[in-house]
């Protein structure tokens, strides 16, 4: 095993389905000889030719919607968005025509698009969005969340490998921080299942990409007070592992749903309804979610740093539900 | 100052678990002035003896409930002021107070201040503080009283911690608690006056010995108590049974299998050939598939088989039926089964799903038991038990006619029949010819 950093291990899984696979190609704006914007396919282009590493216009529906026909006719393409927040001018294609084609038709559309998403670096209202709960509201989408570098790996394989189209939403702000080991051989993370970062007993905290970080470190912080926090890491939004969820809750009774999206209509809702349905009974608390306040992202530092879950906030919800 | 308005006494709620109440004494007699707060009636349940303070001030109007008589919570006991007849207000009694237990663990550190050991009502931690979903689960499961546990939450609230501690170290329940929620099919909510409750005397015991603990029946549990009791003594229970050699069904099985897991995701299980044949054989014998209606017999044109299925561990058994069972193949029987016993488990069940069987199959062989006396599904007039297949040495006779000794798998069935209407020789030629079509299986016909 190797150390490496988020994105080296999101460049290693896309490398090797690519030498695997000759179906596999990438395309996205400037990811050919430039390497792309944050350097995952550096290197791409030389290794695998500009036929399979192909430089697209700024155009995310063009990219998009060559992604769909190349996967109807049975490649298997890679798309990156240059950031997540311009996926929305591929909207049309990703909604209309990938997600419905294998109900409607039932010819698979097996596309990856690569969303480099969150924020944390002054990256200001168009390129520091978290928008994996409008595409979890799509049947026949799937999102995946990795946090970890080797789940950043696994989850990729999986994305490829799956026969509907899948988002994968890459959080920037851990690229180069979070460092981890990787298996060298290739391997898969199965898409749908949660992982237990922490496990404790008092509290759940039930979270996904940047904030499984957060969470880590408030929970930490409530060690000192005799609260055990248990977190939860999605890893994948949708479909999303209910079982998991609610057997940390019913062990814990308290249930925390932290978020970097804004709060309203935020996947957190979905996760807390489902927990006030289903485990009702269980619950010695009310369900509390924590998630970025109803705005676009701020640029100015300060008011970027409100506009995130922080540690202490996250560590003022845990007290609040653990002396509840 | 005096009441002008009527105000209704009512049996107060003595905590979650309590449903009724006994007046053991009146303090105040019909036609008596009372003050707000003075002790009008002394009441007992089977928690705790305590007095109720009257509500409001007033002339004591009426006594509607006699010393000595038990009641359900909230029942109206006497009314003050008014003529006794207007529309009252209903103003509640005042909550539970403290058991002397309780108050004693609370007061303990200072016991020596409190001159006299009486009962004060705690703080109002008692009943009205939010009681969580889970604690009210745990709650109802011990039989334990959240009122009389000391919590350390927001406000005093009692959390999850709290009343496990509680359970772990404190006092035993008093009595069992009522279920918390019903469960499918029997729907009998046990809502905060359960009148059905008092239908079933069952004595409560008075306290857990040492090493005993006590769980509360479900409604389910319930439903199947009685159930059971009422079949054996309505029917004339007889059991007959017959040996069945499988080596066919065994091997047409095996033939199967493939197909039927890859194709269609069910099992031909032994279960679903006797169901096919005992579905068959039914059709020959109209009364075991019948039922006693007052003085009539009733019979069907059709089959409709039920089956037992077991629940939780153990703890709990459900019927679906498959309708029409008499126009299913093999494969149709094994679908419908694997869907109604799967949706059993997943309590999806439809209420139309567990009514209407005509004749039932229970299948208790899968733990490798050999017979059993199953009882009848009322109002129907038999059962099938099916049980475990052993290979055992079994005398056959060889292409000579010569007898010899073959290893066989051998079924136990057992057919337990309502004497009243089935006679053994009918019950007999029943079983003889469900072993028939089970031995001699004929593939183009099923």
């Amino acid at each position: 095993m190797a150390e490496l950093t988020y994105l080296q291990a999101i460049s290693d899984g896309l490398r090797t389905e690519m030498r695997r696979d000759k179906r596999v190609f990438v395309i996205g704006e400037d990811v050919g000889v430039y390497g792309g914007a944050f350097k995952v396919t550096l290197g791409f282009q030389e290794e695998f030719g500009h036929w399979r590493v192909l430089d697209a216009p700024l155009a995310e529906t063009a990219i998009v919607g060559a992604c769909t026909g190349a996967a109807i006719m049975g490649m298997r393409p890679v798309a990156e968005m240059q950031f997540a927040d311009f996926i929305s001018c591929a909207w049309d294609h990703l909604v209309t025509v990938a997600a419905k084609q294998r109900y409607r038709a039932g010819t698979p559309v097996p596309i990856t698009v690569r969303l480099p998403s969150g924020g944390g670096f002054s990256g200001g209202p168009f390129h520091s969005q978290n928008p994996e709960s409008s595409f979890a509201h799509i049947p026949g989408l799937k999102c995946v969340c990795p946090a970890t570098p080797e789940d950043a790996k696994g989850l990729l394989i999986s994305a490829i490998e799956d026969p509907n189209p899948v988002l994968y939403f890459e959080h920037k702000h851990l690229y180069r921080r979070i460092k981890g080991e990787v298996p060298e051989e290739r391997y898969t993370v199965p898409i749908g299942k949660a992982r237990t970062h922490r496990e404790g007993d008092d509290v759940s905290v039930i979270t996904w990409g940047a904030m499984v970080y957060t969470a880590g470190e408030a929970a930490q912080q409530l060690e000192s007070d005799g609260v055990s926090v248990e977190i939860v890491d999605l890893r994948t939004v949708m479909p999303w592992d209910k079982p998991a969820v609610l057997e940390s809750v019913r062990k814990t009774s308290k249930a925390l749903v932290l978020h970097e999206d804004t709060r309203t209509g935020g996947f957190g809702a979905e996760i807390a309804a489902t927990i006030a349905e289903e485990a009702f009974e269980d619950l010695d608390a009310p369900v509390k979610r924590i998630a970025a306040p109803d705005t676009p992202v701020p640029f100015s530092p300060p008011l970027e740093k409100a506009f995130i879950p922080q540690v202490d906030d996250v560590v003022a919800g845990l007290r609040e539900l653990a002396e509840y | 100052m005096a009441t002008t308005e009527a105000i209704d006494v009512v049996m107060p709620q003595m905590g979650v678990s309590v449903s009724e109440g006994t007046i053991t004494k009146w303090l105040k007699q019909q036609g008596e002035q009372v003050e707000a707060d003075e002790p009008l009636l002394e009441i007992s349940t089977d928690k705790v003896d305590t007095e109720v303070p009257s509500p409001g001030s007033g002339v004591l109007t009426e006594i509607l409930v006699q010393e000595g008589q038990t009641v359900d919570v909230g029942t109206k006991l006497a009314v003050i002021g008014g003529d006794g007849a207007s529309a009252p207000k209903q103003v509640e009694a005042p909550p539970e107070p403290a058991t002397a237990e309780a108050a004693a663990e609370a007061e303990a550190p200072s016991s020596a201040e409190s001159p006299a050991p009486t009962a004060e009502p705690a703080p109002s931690t008692n009943g009205k503080t939010f009681v969580s979903p889970v604690v009210a689960k745990i709650a109802s499961e011990h039989g334990v009283d959240p009122s009389q546990v000391q919590g350390t939450g927001r406000g005093g609230r009692v959390t999850k911690k709290d009343i496990l501690n509680f359970i772990e170290s404190g006092p035993q329940p008093a009595a069992p608690a009522q279920p918390a929620a019903p469960e499918p099919p029997q729907a009998a909510p046990q809502a905060p006056a359960p009148a059905a409750a008092k239908a079933a005397p069952v004595p409560a015991p008075a306290a857990a010995q040492a090493g005993e603990s006590f769980e509360p029946m479900s409604a389910m549990r319930k439903g199947i108590a009685e159930h059971m009791r009422r079949s054996l003594d309505t029917s004339a229970h007889v059991t007959s049974a017959i040996e069945v050699d499988m080596s066919k069904v065994s091997a047409i099985r095996a033939k199967l299998k493939k197909e039927y897991q890859q194709s269609y995701g069910v099992n031909p299980t032994y279960l679903i050939f006797v169901a096919r044949a005992a579905a068959e054989t039914l059709r020959e014998y109209p009364w075991i598939n019948g039922e006693i209606r007052g003085d009539q017999i009733v019979t069907r044109s059709y089959v409709n088989l039920g089956f037992a299925v077991e629940l939780q561990d153990g703890k709990g058994l459900i019927v679906p039926v498959v309708k029409n069972a008499e126009t299913l193949n093999l494969l149709g029987m094994a679908k419908a089964v694997t869907d109604i016993a799967q949706r059993a488990r997943d309590k999806k069940l439809l209420p139309d799903e567990v009514q209407g069987g005509t004749f039932t199959i229970t299948n208790p062989g899968g733990y490798g038991t050999f017979h059993g006396t199953p009882v009848i599904s009322q109002p129907q007039a038999g059962i099938l038990g099916t049980y475990a297949v052993v290979k055992r040495p079994w005398v056959v006779q060889d292409e000579l006619g010569e007898d010899v000794i073959a290893i066989r798998p051998i079924m136990n069935l057992t057919l337990t029949y309502d004497h009243r209407l089935v006679d053994g020789a009918l019950a007999g030629r029943f079983l003889r010819d469900l072993r028939e079509k089970l031995e001699t299986w004929d593939e183009s016909a099923y």
